[in-house]
């Protein structure tokens, strides 16, 4: 009984979280742009939908977002294997270093990608823009289907290939069909971030390629014309329905995991670790630019920019500088931010996760735990300004009076963070087989007891993962920390904003150098994390 | 087991640090809800600054705090103030400009500072377009910057005015930000349409398409990663920015400015302050507008904001009177008009400009 009322309690307060923070704000907001007069104004949908200029924006939106989410998969798939499936000495820091690009602040890299395309045909096009999106996201794919991949037994395989299976087959039909689930959670992910691509679409597009995203940031920001933004943002919940729908056909089957260290590399691996080199060597391109030109003056090579990122930039003729906090200072802030986002962001995404891996015996139970989940991924696909609108308008009593609270950065941080904590681990639970929880409870274990011994052990390794999956979101969020962050306690990512903003010699480069910073440091915590994970590994297998 | 105790651990020291965070928060929130002393609240845009101790003089002076809220560029900050009509965010703005003064007409209180005298007439707006409402406070330009080192290198006479920018002589040479996502684009495109007017701005604009205008998204990627100055990595020599930004280009005082401005192409943006209607502290809101009057500030202005101060009789910075030029005959536009005609023009623009 004890059971049933924690699970009722834990649902009741992920519900209370999501509507409290984000359907409740984006609510209000939606309901002022369709409802100007207390009434629902519907003829603005059909009216917005209308426009060609929308339609138009709609289909390039989805075009650009299935293309960068493919492509993503497709170079993605390699690097997973090598880095979860194959043993060898760097492994721990090369996992690392792949998230690198997910924590890059969109301004700086695209500038360096602009810098990089200039003068070749890739110059302004649309292809620039897929370029970057993969380079952003590849690493989700990596490691949401590498730590899935991680926990497969490879005996399985072995068997096939025993049988006389060539790889490419043992592949298609034992591997392939096991890692589906997770692909098609990466795929949800990869596919939600790319929609909502903002900064890099406008950087690398000029005004041309316009998508839903930014045609809401123009709208809203511009223009305050909600009714047609509250339209788009239909469009973009629309998005995440069907996007989840379509994985939902994706369901994992029960199974025993085995997780492995991985074995030592063969010469069968050499083709699959060529391109996942090829890859490494495309995502560290823009990368080494930032740190190139963190590290040029207009005398050749310095340090300065690095030295200066102690102070706060620096001012027109030595009036007020570009800074209210020293880069080193804003790491601090954004170090803060992230860990209480990511703890946010666990809690919810580990509760979420054990609640939607349970299959309800009611009809009304499925359907609840369903809109649960659509519920908690809507923050991946809604925009960041509208939720930043919302909150002004929505959070503005008590208890819930937060509109200058810094607490809002780390909820914000751990809306977007939670579904890809849930994506990760989801597939883990729905993997476990019911079975072992009946047995367990059969033998007179208590349901807490179940959930410590089985759950919570087997999705514990996994959850590392999510957590550096989280951290890296947090530390690297942009859009809805520069809406909420005041000047005295700006993050990194805002602060680097603000420096390739201002006009004067060594900003861009003191930006350059911050970020190349918040790499290392991600990379740093998320290489400790690793380590920690490994050794758990190895004492038990 | 092991390593999910130790993943719990950390977990739950996180979760003690985010409730540290959100219980300072609550302090700070409690200071700021005291009633006595009175602090206000000042929301302001994203470039606002003042040197150190310039609002503490305020707070010595009055016995009043201020605290500074900025709330993303002038756009947002407008926009902001006008969601939140019903629980304002602040007691006094200061930053909403030219082109978003109408739009703030309603949520601002009628008060003009009596600080202003006849010098500073030209800076106020018409009474029915906020005149009543924004005080001025200071004022920019936006101008074609030109990197005199690109002109110099390839013995080509620098442009001077906006019909030369449509010149073959100047083809592939300027770079824009489009008026539909930048502040200084959309800047730019009513500088051309003061310059040509209704009926002539968009074959201007037709002209410089022809001629290779390039168009960024913003600011950052126009100047830093297209323009050819000194701190840039583009190749182009036209960028449209702002008149203060050669100032932030010179390493060297006693050498030649690399960069300089087209003081024919400028547009004229006002920076205004008012009080935000609702405020609980009327009275003490209206002190600070006026103070942002005082010479203490308006002295301040130019070196921590570069921007003019509207008062007259301020003595600019010696580094601010060399390095800065002084735009004789800005374009300008009532701000009724570009609220009226702003989504209008920038539909027709993008029309022409990002097909």
């Amino acid at each position: 009984m004890t059971g049933r009322w924690a699970v009722w309690a834990g649902a009741a307060a992920l519900a209370g979280f999501l509507v409290v923070f984000f359907l409740w704000p984006i609510g209000e907001i939606l309901w002022r742009g369709l409802a100007p007069d207390g009434l629902p104004d519907l003829g603005a949908v059909g009216e917005v939908l209308g426009r060609p200029r929308t339609l138009r924006i709609i289909g390039l939106t989805l075009a650009q977002a299935a293309i960068a989410t493919i492509a993503c998969l497709v170079l993605g798939m390699p690097a997973a294997y090598v880095l979860y499936r194959l043993r060898f000495r760097g492994r721990a820091a090369l996992r690392a270093l792949a998230l690198v690009p997910f924590v890059l602040p969109t301004v700086v890299v695209g500038v360096a990608f602009k810098v990089l395309f200039a003068g070749t045909p890739l110059d302004g096009t649309w292809l620039a823009i897929i370029l970057a999106l993969v380079f952003f996201n590849v690493a989700v794919v990596t490691r949401t289907v590498g730590t899935a991949w991680e926990e497969l037994d490879p005996s399985i395989e072995e068997a096939a290939a025993d049988l006389g299976a060539s790889p490419a087959r043992g592949f298609l039909s034992v591997t392939l069909p096991r890692l589906w689930p997770s692909i098609a959670s990466a795929a949800i992910i990869v596919f939600l971030f790319c929609s909502t691509a903002f900064g890099v679409v406008l950087v690398l597009g000029g005004t041309r390629y316009g998508t839903v995203e930014t045609e809401i940031w123009t709208l809203t920001t511009q223009y305050l014309d909600l009714r047609s933004a509250s339209v788009l943002s239909l469009v973009q919940v629309v998005f995440v329905i069907a996007v989840l729908w379509v994985a939902s056909r994706a369901r994992s089957r029960p199974e025993l995991r085995t997780p492995s260290p991985g074995r030592p590399v063969r010469l069968a691996d050499v083709p699959l670790i060529a391109a996942s080199v090829l890859v490494a060597v495309l995502l560290a391109i823009p990368v080494v630019s930032l740190v190139v030109r963190s590290l040029r003056g207009p005398d050749g090579w310095t340090g300065e920019h690095w030295a200066a990122l102690t102070g706060v930039g620096s001012g027109v003729g030595g009036g007020a500088p570009a800074l209210s906090v020293s880069p080193l200072t804003a790491l601090g802030h954004s170090l803060g931010f992230a860990l209480a986002g990511t703890a946010l962001a666990m809690l919810v995404g580990l509760g979420a996760s054990i609640l939607l891996s349970r299959r309800p015996a009611s009809p009304r139970g499925r359907r609840a735990l369903a809109a649960l989940e659509g519920g908690l991924m809507l923050p991946l696909g809604v925009s960041a300004v509208v939720l930043g609108f919302g909150y002004l308008v929505a959070l503005d009593t008590p208890p819930f009076d937060l509109r200058s609270s810094p607490a809002l950065v780390p909820i914000a941080q751990a809306l977007v963070a939670a579904p890809l904590v849930i994506r990760v681990l989801l597939p883990v639970l729905r993997g476990v087989d019911p079975l072992l929880r009946d047995a367990a409870a059969d033998l007179g274990a208590s349901p807490g007891r179940v959930l410590a011994t089985i759950d919570l052990r087997l999705a514990a390794r996994p959850a590392v993962a999510a957590a550096g999956l989280a951290f890296a979101v947090c530390l690297g969020e942009f859009g809805a920390t520069a809406f909420l962050s005041r000047p005295d306690w700006a993050t990194l990512p805002v602060v680097i904003e603000r420096l390739a903003g201002h006009p004067g010699a060594g900003n861009l480069a003191m930006a350059n150098a911050a970020a190349v910073l918040l790499a290392l440091v991600t990379a740093a915590a998320l290489a400790a994390g690793e380590l920690a994970r490994g050794r758990g590994v190895s004492s038990r297998g | 087991m092991e390593s999910s105790i130790r993943s719990l651990r950390s977990a739950a020291a996180a979760a003690i640090a985010f409730c540290l965070a959100a219980s300072l928060a609550a302090c700070a929130d409690s200071r700021e809800e005291a009633p006595a002393p009175a602090s206000l609240v000042l929301v302001t845009h994203d470039s606002f600054a003042l040197g150190d101790g310039v609002l503490a003089a305020f707070t010595a002076e009055t016995g009043i705090a201020v605290d500074v809220q900025a709330l993303g560029d002038a756009g947002a900050l407008v926009n902001k103030l006008v969601l939140t009509q019903d629980s304002p965010l602040g007691d006094v703005v200061f930053g909403v400009d030219t082109t978003f003064a109408s739009r703030a007409i309603p949520v601002l209180e009628p008060y003009v500072s009596g600080a202003l005298t006849e010098a500073e007439a030209p800076f106020l707006l018409p009474a029915d377009q906020g005149g009543d409402r924004l005080t001025p406070i200071d004022s920019g330009d936006v101008c074609v910057n030109v990197d005199h080192a690109w002109f110099a290198e390839h013995g080509v006479p620098e442009p001077v005015t906006l019909a030369d920018l449509a010149e073959p002589a100047y083809r592939d040479l300027l770079v824009v930000e489009s008026a539909g996502t930048s502040s200084p684009g959309l800047s730019f495109l009513l500088a051309t349409i003061a310059a040509f007017g209704e009926d002539g701005w968009q074959d201007y604009w037709r002209a410089l398409v022809a001629n290779g205008v390039k168009i960024d998204a913003g600011w950052t990627d126009a100047y830093y990663a297209s323009f050819s100055g000194p701190s840039s990595e583009g190749d182009r020599p036209l960028v449209v920015s702002y008149s203060s930004s050669p100032a932030a280009e010179v390493v060297d005082a006693s050498a030649p400015a690399p960069t300089g401005v087209l003081t024919e192409t400028c547009f004229r943006q006002t920076e205004f302050a008012g009080v935000i209607a609702g405020t609980r502290y009327p009275a003490e809101a209206r002190l600070l507008v006026d103070y942002l009057l005082s010479p203490a500030v308006q002295a301040d202005i130019p070196g921590s904001m570069y921007v003019y101060p509207v008062v007259q009789s301020t003595v600019l910075p010696e580094t601010w009177a060399a390095a800065a030029v002084t735009i004789e005959d800005p374009y300008e536009i009532d701000p009724a008009q570009i609220d009226e005609n702003r989504e209008r023009w920038i539909q027709e623009w993008s029309a022409i400009a990002v097909p």
